[in-house]
């Protein structure tokens, strides 16, 4: 059966690969920097299942002490401007090919591993099949770009090396962000929050309530970065006990409208990394908040219509 | 109260730009001290949450393939491509991108889009190519305006569009926190639900990216008269 675990290998893999890359390169001032981020990272991926807890937690804190002192990047570039005109001539469409396997073998992974199974026993875990199929996807891709593009051996390595490095450290903030929601989760915070809500929050009408909920949802979730832990803290607090029990609003367009809401919030927070803040250092913008400002017009107005759905459908 | 601490250093240490990093750190240790917990705890609870959301960083694994592309010219071809099309604008191509995106998630096919598979290599790059083809060469600030427009039509697209889709992640979370609480509802009423907001998602973002070529025009001229004046 295939695990997430050998994803987790070629995850090791592709950031060990980085670090070589990066001890190998001289024009990157801070390249001893770089190479201890990504090989500890690199060992996260090989061994972090095999570790102790604490083993982990101090790595971490050493990929986060390095990252804090500054990494850098190479400044070399592996392909001049014209070189790229010249092969994209000659390549033509055929570029987009291998970029566009990712995607759909995703997609089609995700559909047909779901059910095969080999004398009874599933060849992929059920349970992790979308990222396993991403993880298969982008092999296949990368095989496909070998094939039709026949650049040199290193290439990929050394491509992914200038990409990772533009990223930086922003490449594992969705993860620190999920260990501080469990922290936040262990430590309580969802209940102080919602305690604080129900007692200085005005709630005597039913929009009144509505809109705390909303609100709430939206507020809340931007605190955690992420609409899912911020549902059930709220919907406890406020949307259940008062916009449906005392208000009787009708559960189903209540919860539904509630967690679009928070989705409003999730537009507007950096601790939503993955969406907000990882785009901006793809795209090396030089603003990292440039995504979330591109988003809060819609993100508030799209708030605002959730409270008026919420409060004229949920109490006909 | 003292749970909140961290919730405090966050704000603070995003709203001062610091190492976001070291501030989400600092704030999970400081959240779990205060809770009572001691520091090889803390740092055990924070190791372990983070080995085993791993999962997460996967998509970058796209990484080698699509450095590939660009190093053997895969914006310059987009640019090519979208240059061929006399009708393409940088807000035109963004809603195309946005209507693709909204029903493919609204379908299930959430794994159609993404800043890593589709943003970086295809969508930014035909945004910018087509803005380019309009106005010439594009000032900083613009050209960085267009990427990030691109990254939000992403995810505006995906989070307004997968809700509406029975089987994904939040209509499951809310039927089973209902159930937790003795209320059993079908997930397509709540997938029905979706939908009123699903539409005005678009109609509002859409009548944003509508308005962005304007907007693009006016940045774009305003950077041409600023630098005539300074021509002496």
């Amino acid at each position: 059966m295939i695990k997430l675990e050998a994803i987790y290998v070629l995850m090791g893999l592709l950031t060990g690969g980085i670090a070589v890359v990066n001890a190998r390169d001289a024009s990157n001032p801070r390249r001893w920097r770089n190479t201890l981020f990504w090989g500890v990272y690199a060992l996260l991926f090989f061994a972090g299942s095999y570790l102790s807890d604490l083993v982990n937690g101090m790595l971490v804190l050493v990929m986060v002490g390095t990252a804090a002192a500054g990494l850098g990047q190479g400044t070399r570039e592996t392909t001049s401007a014209a070189d790229r005109l010249a092969s994209a001539l000659r390549h033509r469409n055929r570029l987009f090919i291998p970029v566009l396997v990712v995607p759909f073998a995703t997609f089609a992974g995700s559909v047909l591993l779901k059910d095969l199974t080999i004398g009874g026993v599933p060849l992929v875990d059920p349970k992790q099949v979308t990222q396993i199929a991403l993880g298969i996807g982008t092999v296949l891709g990368l095989l496909t770009g070998m094939a039709l593009l026949r650049p040199p051996v290193s290439a990929p390595i050394v491509e992914a090396r200038r990409l990772m490095d533009s990223v930086g450290w922003a490449a594992v903030l969705p993860q620190s962000l999920a260990a501080l929601g469990a922290v936040f989760a262990t430590a309580g915070v969802g209940k102080v929050v919602s305690t604080l809500a129900t007692t200085y929050l005005p709630l005597g009408s039913p929009v009144a309530a509505v809109v705390a909920y909303a609100v709430g949802m939206a507020l809340f979730t931007m605190i955690m970065g992420n609409a899912f832990a911020a549902f059930p803290v709220m919907t406890a607090g406020i949307g259940l006990p008062l916009v449906v029990q005392q208000y009787g609003g009708d559960v189903v367009i209540v919860t539904a409208i509630g967690m679009l809401s928070g989705f409003c919030g999730t537009l507007m927070t950096p601790m939503a990394a993955n969406f907000n803040i990882v785009p901006a250092a793809l795209l090396e913008l030089t603003d990292r908040y440039g995504v979330i400002r591109a988003q809060v017009p819609t993100a508030l107005m799209l708030l605002a219509v959730n409270i008026v759905l919420m409060s004229i459908f949920a109490f006909r | 109260m003292l749970p909140l601490i961290g919730i405090l250093i966050v704000i603070v240490g995003f709203a001062l730009r610091l190492n976001a990093l070291l501030v989400v750190t600092l704030a999970g240790v400081a959240t779990g001290l205060a809770s009572g917990q001691s520091l090889p705890d803390v740092v055990a609870a924070f190791g372990k949450a983070f080995v085993d959301s791993r999962y997460i960083a996967i998509v970058w694994l796209a990484l080698p393939v699509i450095g590939l592309a660009e190093r053997s010219g895969l914006k310059e071809r987009s640019r090519e491509v979208i240059s061929r099309i006399q009708a393409a604008t940088a807000g035109r191509v963004l809603l195309v991108y946005l209507a693709l995106r909204q029903i493919t998630a609204a379908l299930g096919l959430v794994s159609l889009g993404g800043h890593a598979q589709m943003v970086r290599p295809l969508v930014a790059p035909m945004a910018e190519g087509a803005a380019e083809n309009t106005h010439g060469d594009l000032p900083d600030t613009t050209r960085e305006r267009i990427k990030a427009m691109a990254a939000g039509v992403d995810n505006v697209g995906m989070f307004f569009g997968e809700d509406v889709f029975v089987a994904i992640g939040s209509i499951l979370l809310i039927r089973g926190f209902l159930e937790q609480n003795g209320i059993i509802v079908e997930p397509l009423q709540l997938a029905r639900w979706a939908i009123p907001t699903a539409l005005a998602a678009f109609a509002l973002h859409g009548a944003r990216l509508w308005l962005f070529d304007r907007q693009i025009a006016r940045q774009v001229a305003a950077e041409a008269t600023q630098a005539t004046e300074h021509t002496p």
